[in-house]
């Protein structure tokens, strides 16, 4: 029944749309951002996977936040400005209807989804290296699976996209696959 | 014993949820309902309907939540249609 209210609430606000693309935009941002850091401490040839993974957490972390804290207040903003042309559209009060409760609950729907794609996402990325730490073997250093991790996700992102878009689905992947690795590559010769 | 047999309404609602969903929640307050919703006049944000609802005891106070908890606006009982019968029938 929540999940069928929930549903009604982001039908009515058209919002379904807007949390695809937060989920993408702030997915790619935590997912690049952790690409960068375990490449970066690639270069530098880090064996402290410990300081890896403190490094990965916090970015990790602070993605979340900013995500959460960002989208929640800008949302309410705009939904609250959208309710306001609304009532005086409709010269009444709307706060105890369907809209009034979209003001108030869809801008913590799209905070949660903006702030958890970059912290799920990234800590998929650092999986290999927790995995290495408690002691799994790795096929490849820990540093290079999590960065295979890390195309994989941004590629199935572009693939995610790539079914939005109705695009051909290796093409989208491919596109986002070569945003990651110029990003290497730039860190790479930075470095 | 007064049932309310048929009303007509005129109402005020946001463009969304769209008209279908609208009849078919007014339609959900009851068992028997027969609904029809006509589109009077569309705005930018609005639009402006006539609902008639016929049933065998029309809840006139849920089908008014049910206005409200969709973003409408009642403006106007048009027409209206009761049946009276005995006591305890």
């Amino acid at each position: 029944m929540a999940l069928e209210r929930i549903g009604f609430l982001l039908h009515i606000t058209r919002s379904h749309g807007i949390i695809r693309r937060y989920f993408v935009v702030n997915g790619f941002d935590g997912a690049l951002t952790m690409l960068g850091i375990v490449t970066g401490f690639y270069v530098g040839d880090t064996q402290d996977l410990q300081l890896v993974i403190g490094a990965c957490v916090g970015a990790a972390i602070a993605l979340t936040m900013s995500g959460l804290s960002s989208a929640y207040i800008s949302e309410r903003a705009e939904r609250r400005k959208a309710l306001a042309e609304l009532e005086e559209s409709m010269m009444a009060d709307l706060g105890d209807s369907a809209h009034g409760s979209a003001v108030r609950w869809v801008p913590l729907l799209i905070a949660a989804v903006n702030g958890m794609a970059p912290l799920l996402l990234s800590l998929l990325i650092t999986l290999p290296l927790a995995l290495a730490q408690w002691g799994l073997p790795l096929p490849l250093s820990p540093l290079v699976m999590a960065m295979v991790t890390a195309l994989a996700v941004i590629f199935l992102l572009g693939v995610f996209l790539g079914q939005i878009g109705q695009i051909f689905w290796l093409l989208s992947g491919a596109q986002t696959l070569i945003i990651a690795l110029c990003t290497m590559v730039i860190i790479l010769l930075v470095g | 014993m007064i049932s309310l047999k048929r009303i007509v309404l005129d109402i005020l609602k946001p463009h969304h949820p769209d008209a279908l969903e609208f009849a078919r929640s007014i339609a959900a307050c009851g068992d028997d309902y027969h609904v029809l919703l006509t589109v009077i006049e569309m705005d930018e944000k609005t639009e402006t309907l006539q609902v008639v609802v016929e049933g065998d005891d029309v809840d006139m106070d849920q089908v008014r939540e049910a206005i409200t908890r969709l973003g409408g606006s009642l403006h106007s009982i048009d027409v209206v249609e009761v049946q009276s019968a005995p006591d305890g029938e």
